[in-house]
């Protein structure tokens, strides 16, 4: 007999695997709270990363420019903070608004052309967010950035560098991960979600059936934008200074990348493959500071050449 | 009674080309219609003029009595005009079962449900009737890309009648299937549902012949006549443009 429901619904299931990634992140932090600080940034890039599937994994659709809401949200919880709303939680509500009209302005600029043309367009809206940035120097600092302090979470964990400051920050960034990682989950295996993938896979036929692709594009867009947002506002809050790098190129660059190490689409491939470009930068840039994006890219190489199914089939971690 | 689909004085130009010339014809409800001309007869633009994938050049394209010539594709889909293509247009990484979901879903207007699972008991039912009905059981839970071709022509129909609609149009649904396949095929187009309004774009002969009560030629754009099987069958006219360079009498 053939079982439709268990079908539709066997992503649905969390499986054994998924709560193993989970617990090791919290003991990881607990465990080792000297590199606390490190596994902060690599959970905040899953986060970043995490956008990016939204958009990629999710609907196809490329973007080389999510560093643009992720300045954009940093740079609003740094003023959220010096105009005296100093509590992490407001900080990250108040990015929220901006990341998401900002989003639904530039989504239209998406559904035209090829995945050249996207590239291209994202890359702009990046690069016009980080000269904006520059060039109202009163209100971000301008070069200089801004240094701000956020009150401790719950008026009780500091989330600074110093004590225990590091370590509570790894696990209110983990935290806000896992909130936002359970609704990306709940997103894709939504009606909403397998729409996206209808759209990702034949956008013809989604019309035929009645999906309209462009509002289902500029939706996920809005809410990666979103994501993006929260992500840079948590990477403020935690380092407790912003400057114009949040905008540049690179960091688009870098999350795609976590991106493609980690495998788009299974949404847990933003915060592996993160972990895994942060953990290997920290390790080769001990050895050798110069040349340790040399590494990056020839594990880029490998993984392109060898395929990452086959990799993935070497650790037995099925999706 | 009104049409299930009108067209109305349809034309659609292409520069200097007259693809479609002045193009009405009406199809009524649960009718078993065929659209049927040489290669160049201008079908596929017919096609996608009514379904509005092109916006005419002049003239009107009428979904039970309410003008749609001004609707995007996927409205017109929800107000009831569904298709399927002569080129298998399906997505290859979805099972069956998570298309004719994704059709089901989108029909209830529950597209944009971003929070509770696509997987409800409410949609199994009607998922498990199509697949029974389509044959396409023992492949329920197969990606897309690796079914057979005579499946995912079924798979094509499905989807279409998942989104239950008034009018269907189907374009050369036997298209390439191989003849041990084909009977699957004919069954499925025997058992649609009558009261659904079938407008049947097709160049298999023996097939347009035994689907349809009511047969349009199109030649060089322009409907050249109507009728009844047995009346298309005498047209001379119709002889001389088509049925005799096809060896068919």
């Amino acid at each position: 007999m053939i079982d439709v429901l268990g079908h539709l619904r066997r992503r649905e299931r969390w499986r054994w695997w998924e709560i193993a990634i989970w617990l090791a992140l919290v003991g990881a932090i607990l465990l080792i709270p000297s590199r606390a600080a490190l596994i902060n940034e690599a959970l905040i890039a899953g986060l970043f990363a995490l956008s990016l599937d939204l958009i990629l994994g999710l609907a196809g659709v490329v973007s080389l420019g999510q560093a643009a809401f992720f300045g954009l949200g940093a740079y609003t919880a740094a003023i959220t903070a010096n105009a005296g709303y100093d509590d992490p939680l407001v900080g990250l509500a108040a990015a929220i608004p901006p990341a998401a009209l900002v989003g639904l302005a530039t989504a239209p600029l998406l559904l035209r052309g090829a995945d050249l043309t996207r590239l291209m367009v994202t890359m702009a809206v990046a690069l016009i967010a980080g000269e904006i940035a520059n060039q109202n120097g009163w209100l971000t600092g301008g070069a200089d950035g801004l240094n701000f302090m956020v009150a401790p979470l719950f008026g009780r964990f500091s989330i600074g560098s110093i004590g225990d400051g590091p370590r509570n920050a790894a696990l209110f960034s983990l935290a806000v991960l896992f909130v936002l990682f359970f609704g990306a989950r709940r997103l894709a295996h939504s009606p909403f979600g397998i729409s996206l993938a209808a759209v990702r896979e034949n956008r013809l036929r989604a019309g035929a059936l009645g999906v309209s692709s462009s509002r289902r594009i500029v939706a996920i867009y809005t809410v990666a934008a979103v994501y993006a947002g929260i992500a840079g506002a948590l990477l403020a809050e935690t380092t407790q200074i912003v400057s114009l790098d949040l905008f540049e190129f690179h960091r688009s660059a870098d999350v795609m990348l976590m991106l493609i190490i980690g495998g788009a689409g299974w949404l847990y491939g933003g915060v592996v493959g993160a972990g895994v470009f942060i953990v290997i930068r920290d390790v080769v840039s001990a050895a050798t500071p110069e040349y340790w994006e040399f590494w990056i890219g020839a594990m880029l190489v490998v993984l392109v050449l060898s395929g990452r199914e086959r990799l993935a089939r070497l650790v037995r971690l099925r999706r | 009674m009104t049409p299930a689909l009108e067209a109305r004085g349809l034309t659609r130009r292409f520069g200097g080309l007259v693809a479609t010339d002045d193009v009405s014809f009406c199809v009524e409800p649960g009718a078993r219609q065929a659209l049927i001309g040489p290669n160049g007869a201008g079908k596929t633009t017919l096609i996608n003029l009514l379904t509005g994938v092109l916006k005419p050049t002049q003239g009107a394209v009428l979904l039970q009595g309410r003008d749609v010539t001004a609707l995007s594709s996927n409205k017109r889909v929800r107000l009831g005009l569904a298709r399927t293509f002569q080129i298998n247009q399906l997505f290859p990484d979805l099972s069956p079962v998570e298309s004719l979901g994704l059709a089901i879903s989108e029909r209830q207007g529950r597209g944009w449900d971003f929070w509770r699972p696509a997987g409800k008991r409410a949609v199994v039912a009607e998922i498990e009737d199509l697949l029974t009905r389509f044959r396409l059981s023992e492949v329920y839970d197969q990606p897309t890309r690796a079914l057979a071709y005579g499946k995912q022509r079924l798979l094509e129909i499905a989807l279409a009648l998942a989104c239950r609609p008034q009018v269907l149009l189907l374009d050369e649904p036997a298209a390439g299937v191989p003849e041990e396949e084909r009977h699957d095929i004919l069954a499925a187009l025997a058992a649609l549902p009558g009261d659904v309004a079938i407008l049947l774009i097709e160049h298999d002969m023996d097939l347009v012949f035994s689907f349809a009560t009511r047969i349009s030629v199109l030649v060089t754009g322009r409907l050249l006549c109507e009728g009844t099987p047995a009346e298309i069958a005498a047209d001379e006219r119709v002889r001389a443009v088509y049925l005799g360079e096809d060896g068919h009498g």
